[in-house]
């Protein structure tokens, strides 16, 4: 291994296809995978992995998603150094759009799998996050040495009304969200970086998302989700980056006891929300309407308008609120929380069916907040408990992250504050 | 369920219903697609056609204006609702489908939702294609909401009583009593579930379990006693030692059961179910059904979740049938297809009874499970269609 300060690549900059500059990947001599031939630059359609903050969150949303939470095996802090410095150079590699290693060497299982051998980068990012678990175990005991780094906000979720966790689905000592426009390229990277971890952190679950449930720029069309509705509509947008910084990155000012090392980071909160779609395409228009609160082509309020203006609450209808007080828009409108907003990046899935003849599908909820404790509990709790909306669904899988902020250069990597 | 309103219905059932009927719109003189445009402002309400032949017509009502928006057709003497569309938001477009037998009618929109609205004539011309509309239709529905509301008054009295007799012998400490008035007692409950949930907080307070509650909920009701007659092992409780309920907190579980029962009660007397209501709330059992009954997660301690599925099948057949004759003449095939299906879901619920009392859900094979639960799906689908053809 080399030393902590020593990178295992060299890199150099280069113009990525939206003009910004893309660090892009070349073999030198001390690389973990030493040898492999020098790409030029990194490829059009790729994103930075260097910056402020990670990748894979304020990004246009892919259409993508291979999503996977891993538990540590290493006992100590060195280690664990080791492997997110590994995984740093890798994602900065995969993100470029290029191949891992060396693959030409007859004798040796080439470095890099190959599923992604004739594809771009697809717009790779790669997102790293840090479970509540990695810095204490079940009993509290600090595991590595930095139980006194462990965030205020990383707390447990509390069990929620209607809670159908399963235990394959939830938690995990850290996570990877890889997003792309390929699937395979984003299950090419995950399973890379796995393979990386290999004897040192396992997969706790995994997850696929086809579709993008809720756009992150505004040059995005709002998408829909399993429902057949309109989703993050009200979504914070990579545009604005006012609203961001108060409600996306985390700092002292907006979160409570928020460590040094978070700074400039976020919260990931996944839920996975099974639909129950079949009895939902035999619920009346109406009744899916009052129950979202817009109409379902045009994703207007029920107050009118079009999909971008705002919703009437005070408008009254025949027998009631036109929009009604259940509705899943007004309960989780920002005037109804405190004027606190997220940013939703779900995606669509599909996974087998429930036994029943029945369809497994829903949404991979996340969401990247400030902090869960003022940004996603309470409105999760309200959901849960109140929103029409939660008749038709079961939450079975959940998991709170906090994600590092960015990786700066070639000598930096994920999570470095920790290990200062 | 939610709030509905009679009369008022929205295109996709509709016009599914519609589809599988046969009929088509048949007002070429408006829409390419044949439905009557009509544009709701302030100050006028345009309706693109005054002449229509008789049978199925789609009006396509936009609000033009600023306010809420409602459309009406009314009969002749501007007094009679035949049917309406409301909650119209500005700027949003909602399709009101109707069957109208030849004659003179009026049409109204009502901006604001106020007054006697902006009126218009509208004539109905013969058609010969088209299907029959009974005249008595409005006595029908009449007749379908007053045995309706009747018999869920008489399973929420009969719930009354057998729930103080259960409360009774559970506080008593005759367990064995408790036990076997269980599921019967529950029946009641489950035929007119939707009635319940219709009342925000009773609901959980009566019917919660314990995987339903969030993290420092009180736990009361049905499913709170059900765990203390059938005491689960250590094991079986997420490795917990059960412990039993004292003398006084069953007093006080008891008694709330009966006194949030009452309140039911109390809060269903006066509830005027309309049609559309009771065909949405039977699809609303059978969603019950499919969501836990099915599955065993109704009655994790008991395993009487047969009883329940019953109860929830007998709700829906009830309101099935007071609608059948209103359904029956607009969509026979579709009355035909549902007469079969619940036959079919008896005939395996049969299977698995003995004079009324069913098997434990631990007894169902995984053959058997599947086997209720494709019959459930199976008739969910065509019950889904019977609100939409109901009110059309």
């Amino acid at each position: 291994m080399p030393t902590n300060n020593q990178p295992r690549f060299t890199r150099r900059a280069a113009l990525g296809g939206a003009g910004a500059a893309v660090a892009a990947a070349s073999a030198a001599g001390a690389g973990y995978w030493a040898g492999r031939p020098a790409p030029a630059q990194a490829a059009d359609d790729s994103h930075a992995f260097y910056g402020e903050h990670q990748s894979g969150i304020e990004t246009p949303a892919q259409d993508r998603m291979h999503f996977v939470a891993l538990n540590v095996k290493v006992e100590t802090a060195e280690e664990l150094k080791e492997l997110f410095q590994e995984w740093s150079e890798a994602a900065a590699i995969l993100m470029a759009g290029h191949e891992l290693g060396d693959a030409t060497n007859y004798e040796t299982p080439p470095d890099d799998t190959g599923e992604a051998m004739d594809l771009s980068a697809a717009h790779l990012t790669l997102t790293f996050g840090l479970g509540r678990s990695l810095f204490v175990d079940g009993n509290g005991k600090d595991r590595f040495g930095f139980a006194h780094q462990l965030p205020e906000a990383l707390v447990e979720v509390p069990k929620m009304r209607g809670d159908a966790l399963e235990e394959n689905r939830s938690g995990g000592d850290l996570c990877i969200q890889a997003c792309a426009d390929d699937p395979q390229v984003a299950v090419h990277a995950i399973r890379n970086l796995v393979r990386i971890a290999s004897g040192r952190a396992v997969v706790a679950w995994s997850q696929l998302g086809f579709g993008r449930t809720s756009s992150t720029s505004t040059t995005q069309k709002t998408p829909r989700n399993l429902f057949g509705f309109k989703d993050g509509t009200n979504s914070l947008k990579t545009e604005n980056a006012d609203l961001l910084a108060q409600h996306v990155w985390t700092s002292t000012e907006n979160s409570k006891g928020n460590p040094n090392w978070m700074n400039g980071g976020s919260y990931l909160a996944t839920r996975r929300i099974r639909m129950l779609i079949e009895p939902w395409d035999r619920a009346p228009l109406r009744e899916q309407e009052d129950i979202i609160g817009r109409t379902k082509r045009e994703g207007a309020p029920l107050s009118g308008g079009g999909e971008f203006d705002a919703p009437d609450f005070s408008m009254k209808g025949r027998g009631g609120p036109i929009i009604p007080h259940n509705s899943h828009l007004y309960l989780m409108h920002p005037d109804q929380n405190n004027g606190v907003q997220m940013l939703r990046r779900g995606f669509n899935y599909t996974d087998g069916t429930d036994g029943l003849g029945h369809l497994d599908a829903g949404l991979f909820f996340i969401a990247f907040v400030c902090d869960p404790r003022t940004h996603f509990i309470p409105m999760l709790r309200t959901m849960t408990s109140s929103d029409a909306l939660s008749e038709y669904l079961k939450h079975n899988g959940s998991a709170l992250f906090a994600v590092p902020p960015g990786i700066r250069d070639e000598n930096d990597f994920i999570a470095s504050g920790l290990f200062e | 369920m939610t709030s509905h309103h009679i009369l008022s219905t929205f295109a996709i059932t509709s016009l599914a219903a519609m589809t599988l009927a046969g009929c088509t719109p048949n007002n070429p003189a408006s829409g390419f697609d044949g439905s009557i445009k009509v544009s709701s402002t302030e100050s006028e309400c345009k309706v693109s056609a005054t002449e229509i032949k008789a049978g199925n017509t789609v009006f396509n009502v936009t609000n033009d204006g600023s306010q809420v928006t409602e459309f009406y057709i009314l009969a002749e003497d501007g007094l009679r609702i035949i049917s309406e569309v409301e909650n119209i938001g500005p700027g949003i477009t909602r399709n009101l489908t109707v069957t109208l037998s030849e004659g003179n009618y009026k049409t109204a929109c009502k901006p604001g939702m106020v007054g006697d609205g902006i009126r218009g004539d509208l004539t109905v011309t013969a058609n010969p294609d088209a299907q029959e509309v009974s005249a008595d239709e409005q006595k029908l529905r009449e007749d379908a909401q007053t045995q309706y509301a009747a018999y869920t008054k008489d399973q929420i009295d009969q719930l009354v009583t057998a729930t103080e007799s259960f409360a009774e012998a559970y506080k008593s400490g005759d367990d064995d009593a408790a036990r076997e008035q269980y599921a019967p007692a529950r029946l009641h409950f489950e035929r007119v579930e939707p009635v319940a949930e219709s009342f925000g907080d009773l609901d959980p307070a009566l019917d919660a379990r314990e995987a339903d509650l969030e993290e420092g909920q009180e736990w009361t009701g049905w499913h709170r006693i059900e765990k203390d007659l059938w005491q689960p092992t250590a094991e079986e409780n997420d490795g917990k030692k059960y412990t039993p309920l004292t003398d006084a907190e069953r007093a006080e579980v008891a008694d709330k059961l009966v006194e949030d029962t009452k309140s039911l009660q109390e809060k269903s007397r006066d509830l005027a179910l309309t049609v559309d209501q009771i065909g949405n709330g039977a699809k609303g059992l059978l969603d019950e059904v499919a969501a836990s009954k099915v599955t065993g997660e109704e009655e994790i301690w008991s395993h009487t979740d047969l009883s329940d599925f019953q109860g929830n099948i007998d709700g829906a057949k009830v309101a099935y049938d007071v609608l059948k004759p209103i359904a029956e003449k607009k969509d026979a095939e579709l009355t035909k297809d549902l007469d079969k299906k619940f036959a079919d879901v008896q005939q395996l619920l049969d299977q698995h009874s003995t004079d009324g009392t069913f098997v434990s859900y631990e007894e169902l094979s995984e053959d058997q499970v599947r086997e209720l639960s494709d019959a459930i799906d199976s008739l969910s689908e065509p019950l889904s269609k019977l609100t939409g053809t109901v009110v059309s």
